[in-house]
């Protein structure tokens, strides 16, 4: 190359071994996100995150707007999990403010995300079944997933983007005839999931794609201070549900699903088995909710929260999801920081990749349950 | 004309004058039946491209799930391959690091192509018309053919902007 | 008391108002209206004395006792507390909580700009996995570095020490606060942009100084 090169544009070596992939933004086996991959020949020798594509900036949007109005676009993140990812705004607010929640408000709320986090996990079984090339399985939890939407939509009146849990309860009462409906459904759940099983999890072309790739030890999970079941997955007995628990999990029947292996099939497994565990949950909680009541502590107008600080977190469809929220004695927040599983879960990824082969990419890329829209904020 | 035709000089250019003539006649007189039959294999097999761009992509995969299943409108599935695609949805906020690469995505797309709007991001920017890196709407960007409200639009809005935008492709010149 | 009377210059009377019916109630018309309507219109947020818990307080105590006059215990509560110190001492500190306390991963790194004080703030947010009784204990660990008027991120006095040594989880967090408010990590290997796009030439968006569009 003599011809002279234009001021700031560099020609960048190329090793005749080495190459360079751009997965992403725009490929199937990416998402949202960017993943520059150097390969040698089949194995990715290494893998460099680029997210950002849906920053949008939620953090700074949410000084500029008051603790009610901050409710519709902070669940914007995760549209399908937004139960979860509004649940530690209001437990936080609610510390901010001292408000006291009425206790049916808290089995709602409970019942609530439970039924997103079943809504979450069936989106993300579905992609995983595409991203695998396994359409079956990507038909059946997409088809079974409007069932659980139906019921939060005949809760709340939206399909996806809900808004129902607010500072101070939840924002209406459950329809008539929801309990023996929702019961009815996860009945129907339950058999239905383990037809899943049949089809997907002893299916041996599954088996060989992900049993054995993208290995994170128990160590490595610690250190890397992974999240939610990618955690789970590795050995580590952490479920914040479980540790720290919030609103009525401490009353409830459940277990946490714990996986020792760490590969890419317990990654995707720990998710399944953990929607079983949600149906538990919700089935306890419509028995122990109280029949009636008030679901909501009325707000002052414009509410202002105190001169402090506080981190509240939930165990999401993802893991841990925290916020953090700084006042000052005004209707907005100074700061909120929105802690997710999926930004945490981001630096696994360079981790796991290396030395992988190329065609085990997308498998353990979605069984890191990383959701980019959630990650960018 | 014809003494031009023989003009030995200007003989080249009236033939050429000519056969153009008597093409635009076909054309006319061939032309409609034609442009309903392109029109008619571009309406019945639209491939959009595998493009997510935010949180709007949810509503698109239960679009193709069993119960929407947009499949049967000649929507088929989001695909990989945009050398194949002639569609593009725009599923939602398309932030100031997106807008290259989705200009990108568009150019290497084979005419004919459209585009819809999903989701009122894209449209206005939406939910987030004061942030400092969402663009407001697709507009300056790609030229929409349809554009679907909602945030995000159910299902059901989502098929029937496919919908009109195949009823736009009935109207439009097949060559 | 009320919203409305927060401002100070909101006009009480409204004698050139259009209509009756649409002019803004005044502060009288207000309140009644609320308690009519049974709204709790209590001056501020009720301030109950929180109990110390002793677990937290002996974590804390520890902290204290090790550091001295480093460190500063800002809040113990329930599950939670604060320590601040200063960020030449940010690292032994660090170390002293992992080594001999038990936390082992960083749950998010947070900063918050105070421009009043001409400084910005670093909050890591500690917590454990290994450690069974501290499983539900979150510590913030903060610093404050200064902060420049005209900020150069990388180039001028706002950074501190990187935490990616003691923490190894703290990579992206941090890579993600360089660029959201040009606090510079010193020993991070990799201090490149994340999230903003390549071509962004303005100031990291999330200083009090940036202001979005329309506000």
């Amino acid at each position: 190359m003599t011809a002279q090169l234009p001021p700031g544009i560099q020609l960048e070596k190329v090793d005749d071994r080495i190459m360079t992939l751009n997965v992403g933004p725009q490929h199937p086996g990416s998402g949202h996100m960017r993943l520059i991959i150097k390969i040698d020949g089949d194995y990715i020798v290494s893998c460099d995150p680029d997210p950002g594509y849906v920053h949008r900036g939620e953090e700074k949007m949410a000084e500029y707007r008051n603790y009610i109005q901050n409710i519709p676009h902070l669940e914007r993140p995760v549209i399908h999990d937004s139960s979860n990812i509004l649940h530690p705004y209001c437990l936080a607010v609610e510390e901010l403010l001292g408000i006291e929640v009425p206790e049916r408000a808290k089995y709602i709320r409970v019942i609530a995300s439970e039924l997103n986090r079943c809504i979450y996990t069936l989106y993300w079984l579905a992609i995983y079944g595409i991203f695998l090339g396994h359409s079956t399985m990507f038909m059946w939890p997409a088809g079974d997933r409007e069932l659980f939407i139906d019921l939060l939509e005949a809760m709340s009146g939206a399909r996806v983007t809900h808004a129902y849990l607010v500072p101070g309860g939840v924002r209406n009462d459950l329809p008539a005839n929801f309990e023996e409906r929702c019961l009815r459904q996860v009945d129907y759940f339950e058999k239905r999931l383990k037809e899943y099983q049949a089809v997907f999890y002893k299916n041996p072309i599954l088996i060989s794609r992900t049993e054995g790739t993208g290995i994170l030890s128990r160590t490595d999970a610690i250190r890397l201070g992974t999240t939610g079941s990618v955690l789970r997955a590795s050995g580590v007995d952490f479920d914040i549900r479980k540790k720290e628990p919030y609103d009525v999990y401490e009353n409830l029947d459940f277990e946490t699903v714990v996986m020792k292996e760490g590969d890419s099939y317990a990654r995707s497994y720990v998710p399944y088995l953990e929607m079983f565990e949600s149906c538990r949950i919700i089935r306890d909680a419509i028995r122990k909710m109280p029949k009636s009541g008030s679901v909501r502590t009325k707000l002052k107008p414009n509410p202002k929260g105190g001169n402090e600080e506080v981190y509240k977190r939930v165990e999401s469809g993802r893991g841990a999801l925290g916020y953090y929220i700084v006042s000052n004695n005004r209707p907005e927040p100074y700061r909120v920081k929105i802690s997710v599983g999926s930004f945490r879960n981001l630096i696994c990824m360079p981790y796991l990749l290396k030395g992988e082969l190329l065609g085990n990419m997308p498998s353990v890329y979605w069984s890191l349950n990383y959701w980019p829209v959630e990650a960018d904020r | 004309m014809l003494k031009e035709f023989f003009n030995q000089d200007t003989a080249p250019h009236a033939t050429n004058v000519l056969v153009g003539k008597l093409g635009e006649v076909l054309v006319r007189a061939v032309g409609k039946p034609l442009d309903y039959a392109i029109n008619w294999g571009r309406l019945w097999s639209l491939w959009p491209v595998h493009l997510e761009t935010a949180c709007c992509s949810v509503e698109f995969g239960a679009a193709s799930s069993p119960r929407y299943d947009v499949e049967r409108f000649g929507i088929i599935e989001a695909f990989g391959s945009l050398r194949q695609c002639d569609l593009i949805v725009v599923m939602g906020t398309i932030t100031r690091k997106m807008a290259p690469r989705l200009r990108m995505v568009y150019d290497q797309m084979p005419d004919p192509k459209y585009v819809v709007a999903m989701g009122a991001c894209a449209i206005t920017g939406g939910l987030y018309f004061d942030s400092y890196n969402v663009l407001p709407g697709i507009d300056g960007v790609l030229p929409v053919d349809v554009y679907v409200p909602g945030c995000p639009p159910r299902p059901e809005t989502l098929i029937q902007g496919c919908m009109l935008l195949q009823e736009k492709i009935k109207r439009m010149k097949g060559a | 008391m009320s919203s409305a009377n927060d401002k100070d210059g909101e006009p009480s009377e409204t004698s050139t108002g259009p209509s009756e019916g649409t002019r803004p109630l005044s502060k009288e018309e207000a309140r009644k209206f609320y308690e009519e309507k049974g709204i709790d219109f209590s001056p501020d947020a009720p301030v109950k004395p929180r109990p110390i818990p002793q677990f937290e307080k002996s974590i804390s105590d520890k902290i204290a006792s090790k550091f001295g006059s480093k460190v500063t215990v800002d809040y113990v509560r329930a599950n939670r507390m604060r320590i601040s110190t200063k960020k030449e001492d940010i690292l032994d500190v660090a170390h002293f909580i992992r080594d001999e306390l038990g936390y082992d991963h960083a749950e998010s790194v947070s900063g918050v700009d105070y421009p009043d004080s001409k400084e910005i703030e670093i909050v890591y947010h500690l917590g454990s996995y290994t450690d069974e009784k501290l499983a539900q204990q979150v510590l913030a660990l903060a610093t404050r570095v200064p902060r420049e008027e005209i900020p150069n991120p990388g180039k001028d006095r706002s950074r501190m020490t990187s935490l990616r040594e003691v923490f190894y989880s703290v990579e992206f967090h941090e890579r993600e606060c360089f660029e959201m408010f040009g606090v510079y990590f010193e020993g991070h290997p990799d201090n490149r942009r994340l999230l903003l796009p390549e071509d962004w030439a303005d100031i990291p968006p999330f200083r009090k100084d940036f202001k979005i569009k329309g506000r």
